[in-house]
């Protein structure tokens, strides 16, 4: 069986919370994330009997925007449906969602797929629902489990985007994500960094094989893992002569595993009709009004004509809108020595520490200065990446870092001149006769340890092109 | 006042701090019109004890006219019902005849303004529910347009059909308190903002008024329809036009009523669970099972029927042949009404087919009390508003005259019955 098919089928239903001040269906405030259980509730997102729903217009707006963003086409008019099914977290026994006339349909986002290349993937629809409560599981075995329910959650306007089964590989999925992320930054439409914020539902099956949906997935990591354990499932089952069922599954974020969904829980029918007490909306009488700011892509296409970027350094500093206004505001000291500090050095820093990159952000001046210091050459590449990470951490650590200027002087790294390190590389050519000997058979890159060594002994001082200048040089080549 | 009729399931007397033309007049509430800090059970085991933190519009309307809330009032379970025998807190006695039923599902509110309790009380209707106990209690009773009043805090049974409306001792006091609650109320997307001025004068004279021929048809009481005919003729007497109209789909209107109010039911009524309100579940059970409990022994017999002919009309496979097909017969049958009524001013028949049953017989067979809506219904289901009239008395009972207006029309036809009162 080697030469079996085993082409990924990936789709996605993805789930984010819109950014709204007030719920969906009444006027609770939205931002309830550092209050007590059950604060930010009103008769209308407790279900109580004879409360009625008001849209939120916001959510509308917000999610029209995410459509024309995505190239969907509006219909007339989208009508807002009752999908009916029992659970502690859902207080009216029916969710108030969008069924056979959502508010946008088609529409495509663009990625790259895992050669690099650009690809397509289309989408099938986009609606607006609201949000359950939340369920807090407590207790444990010795004194029994109980469950709480919160429902500040309740009525939290959800925009759920639905793609066509096109993904081909977890990486692709998640790059979808991260596209469709920072889209919805750049509409001023979401925050990503509320938690719960995001939620996936993905479909995955193996070619000519049943597919299996995974159900809410709640982080961008999560969906790549998830969907990673269940490509290796389903290809051992199939190379062991079983067969994929048909089936629901739960990801176990802990574990990285997804197991089978009871059949109850899924065996649902959840007899849609239209909810009366909502008129339809002229969807098409508001898409006119909607303008646009400047999108990823949009802003990637710039970066690169205005500053000179490559694509790639343009495309990391697009992906994220933050990043993209930060290397906006420090591209002045040098647009390319800017963006290579951005996206090669400063990011990988920041996730080294779990940091986000507002707290770089409050202090961009003194980033710029760092720039300006490995711009100038006072101090070399080597000198700066130390410096940034003592500033990094002075600024996770205390909140009001130690400029990098000063941070130079106190560890004395200003650049010197090859000259003066003249003594310490013949020190430590003459400790290394064998990397001279691997240098003169023609071993490439052999010197390179000989470089590091003295970049070490210079505590960075020095400048690794001199060096090899210098060396070659005692060598007589 | 002892409450010989059992027209309420609770007595209150709690004061509007407003004042204005309903200052100091006490007002009865149907049971199922949400009023903070009093119990709203629907007449429902499965909401004792739930006191609504809230005002629905039309009792915050009232209190700011100095209106006296005077009790909550006995229904049908939900409003499901023609009798107001479904009630988990025993059926209202007809004033008129204790051995009879009041009608329904706003039993209780007729009763307790025929009964002499209160002048004025409120009432909903959904497929006659105001109408019909107004017709078999000898009151009068309206049903506005749908929108005209907000549904805010009513509790709901079928959400595209109902309406608060009036039940009055006469047409001027509905026409008062008809303007207290129309008018628009943001926390109702459905509402419309055409208030009512109140201004009711008798005025019938040059107006053409449709009978529908399908409203004097198979099954209405030959008593009935002769007090009814006589009625138009005394309305033709008065100077209006009498002229034969015919409503070919009213045909489709029971079956289309029916499949959509479970339907809409069959979804409101999941949210009576115990969790929040209402009787508390066993704790010790799986949420699944716990809520069965809850739902099984707190929903009465016709509640729970028409949960399930809703949840199965909803279900894969059978929502196109039941809920789509139902909302086609709705815009036949809103057609016909709304060509009848561009010729005609108002239309005019019986409201009921036949007067006060005997208490205990129309439950026995839940299809012939789904049959006593047929007059009624068919209003519900166009949109339009209508009002019963007290017009005489067969079989010593009384008998309503129903006239049904255009859209937003009730202007003239409240014009239209006050002109019939005062000439009777």
């Amino acid at each position: 069986m080697a030469d079996e098919d085993f082409t990924v089928i990936i789709g996605l239903e993805v789930h984010c919370q819109l950014d709204t001040a007030s719920k969906l269906f009444c006027g609770c405030s939205a931002d309830f994330r550092a209050d007590a259980p059950n604060t930010h509730v009103c008769p209308v997102c407790l279900g109580l009997p004879g409360a009625m729903p008001v849209l939120n217009k916001k959510a509308i707006e917000y999610a029209l925007k995410v459509a024309k963003a995505l190239n969907c086409r509006i219909p007339e008019e989208g009508e807002f449906c009752r999908k009916n099914y029992f659970y502690p977290d859902l207080v009216k026994a029916y969710q108030i969602t969008m069924g056979d006339n959502p508010l946008a349909l088609g529409g495509y986002i663009e990625i790259e797929d895992d050669a690099g290349n650009p690809k397509v993937v289309n989408l099938t629809r986009i609606h607006v629902e609201e949000d359950p409560g939340r369920l807090v599981h407590m207790g444990n075995k010795e004194r029994g489990h109980y469950t709480l329910v919160d429902y500040n959650r309740s009525g939290i306007p959800l925009i759920e985007m639905v793609t066509e089964p096109e993904l081909s590989s977890p990486k692709e999925a998640r790059r979808l994500l991260n596209k469709l992320r920072a889209t919805l930054e750049y509409l001023d439409v979401f925050d990503p960094e509320k938690e719960g914020s995001i939620r996936v539902d993905a479909n995955i099956s193996i070619k000519g094989h049943e597919r299996v949906e995974i159900k809410n997935i709640s982080s961008y990591k999560g969906v790549e893992k998830a969907l990673t354990f269940e490509i290796t499932r389903q290809k051992n089952l199939i190379r062991r002569g079983g067969t994929i069922s048909r089936e629901t599954r739960h990801f176990q974020e802990g574990k990285g595993t997804t197991t089978s969904a009871r059949s109850k829980e899924v065996a649902n029918d959840y007899r849609y009709f239209p909810e009366p007490d909502l008129p339809v909306i002229r969807v098409s009488d508001w898409v006119e009004k909607i303008a646009l700011p400047e999108l990823p892509d949009a802003r990637r296409d710039r970066f690169m004509s205005q500053y000179g970027i490559a694509v790639n350094h343009a495309r990391t500093l697009t992906g994220d809108l933050h990043l993209a206004e930060f290397y906006e505001l420090a591209a002045p000291v040098g647009a390319q020595i800017t963006a290579s500090w951005v996206a090669d050095i400063l990011i990988g820093e920041l996730n080294y520490r779990d940091m986000p990159l507002s707290k770089v952000t409050s202090h961009a001046d003194q980033f710029k200065e760092l720039v300006i210091l490995v711009r100038d050459k006072t101090i070399t590449d080597k000198a700066g990446v130390d410096v940034l990470r003592v500033w990094l951490d002075s600024l996770h650590e205390n909140g009001s870092p130690e400029s990098p200027a000063a941070i130079v002087a106190r560890l004395g790294l200003i650049r010197e001149a090859g000259e003066s390190f003249r003594g310490i590389v013949e020190k430590i050519l003459a400790k290394n006769p064998q990397a001279i000997a691997d240098h003169k058979a023609g071993k490439k890159g052999a010197l390179n340890f000989i470089v590091g060594q003295v970049m070490k002994e210079t505590k960075g001082k020095s400048d690794p092109r001199e060096i090899h200048a210098m060396i070659a040089e005692i060598l007589g080549e | 006042m002892t409450d010989i009729y059992n027209a309420y399931i609770n007595t209150a007397e709690v004061k509007g701090s407003g004042s204005g033309i309903l200052s100091g007049v006490r007002v009865s509430i149907k049971d199922n019109i949400s009023t903070k800090d009093i119990e709203t059970t629907c007449a429902s085991k499965i909401l004792k004890g739930y006191i609504p933190p809230y005002d629905a519009h039309v009792i915050t309307r009232l209190k700011a006219e100095g209106a006296i809330i005077a009790g909550k009032t006995n229904m049908d379970e939900f409003g499901m019902g023609s009798t107001t025998e479904n009630s988990a807190f025993g059926p209202t006695l007809n004033p008129r005849d204790v051995t009879r039923v009041p009608g329904g599902s706003s039993g209780g509110s007729a009763a307790a303004v025929a009964g002499g309790l209160v002048s004025m009380a409120l009432g909903s209707d959904t497929g006659g529910s105001v109408r019909c106990p107004a017709a078999w209690c000898g009151v009068v009773g309206l049903k506005p347009s749908y929108g005209r009043v907000s549904r805010f805090g009513l509790i709901a049974y079928a959400n595209s059909f109902e309406q608060i409306g009036p039940m009055t001792t006469n047409v001027r006091d509905a026409a008062k308190l008809f303007s207290v609650i129309a008018g628009h109320d943001p926390k109702d997307s459905t509402s419309v903002n055409k208030p009512y001025d109140g201004n009711v004068v008798p005025e019938i004279s040059g107006k053409t008024i449709g009978i529908p021929k399908e409203y004097f048809g198979e099954g209405v009481d030959a008593g009935v329809s002769g007090e009814v005919r006589k009625a138009i003729g005394k309305l033709e007497e008065l100077g209006a036009n009498i002229v034969d109209v015919s409503l070919p789909s009213m045909k489709y209107a029971l079956p289309a009523y029916y499949v959509t109010c479970t339907c809409e039911a069959s979804s409101n009524l999941g949210r009576f669970d115990g969790v929040r309100f209402g009787p508390e579940p066993e704790m010790n059970l799986p949420w699944h099972d716990a809520y069965t409990k809850v739902r099984e022994a707190g929903f009465g017999g016709e509640v729970r029927r028409r949960i399930l002919l809703g949840t199965f009309a909803l279900s894969a496979g059978y929502y196109g042949k039941y809920y789509v097909k139902a909302q086609h017969a709705k815009q036949l049958i809103a057609k016909d009404f709304a060509a009848a009524l561009q010729t005609c001013d108002m239309l005019a028949g019986p409201t009921m087919p036949n007067i006060a049953p005997k208490i205990g017989e129309l439950t026995a067979d839940p299809l012939q009390m789904y049959q006593a809506d047929i007059l009624t219904v068919p209003v519900n289901i166009a949109g339009i508003p209508a009002i019963s009239v007290p017009c005489g008395t067969a079989h010593k009972m009384p008998v309503g005259l129903q006239l049904m207006g255009r859209m937003f029309g009730e202007e003239t036809i409240l014009n239209a019955a006050l002109a019939y009162e005062e000439a009777v």
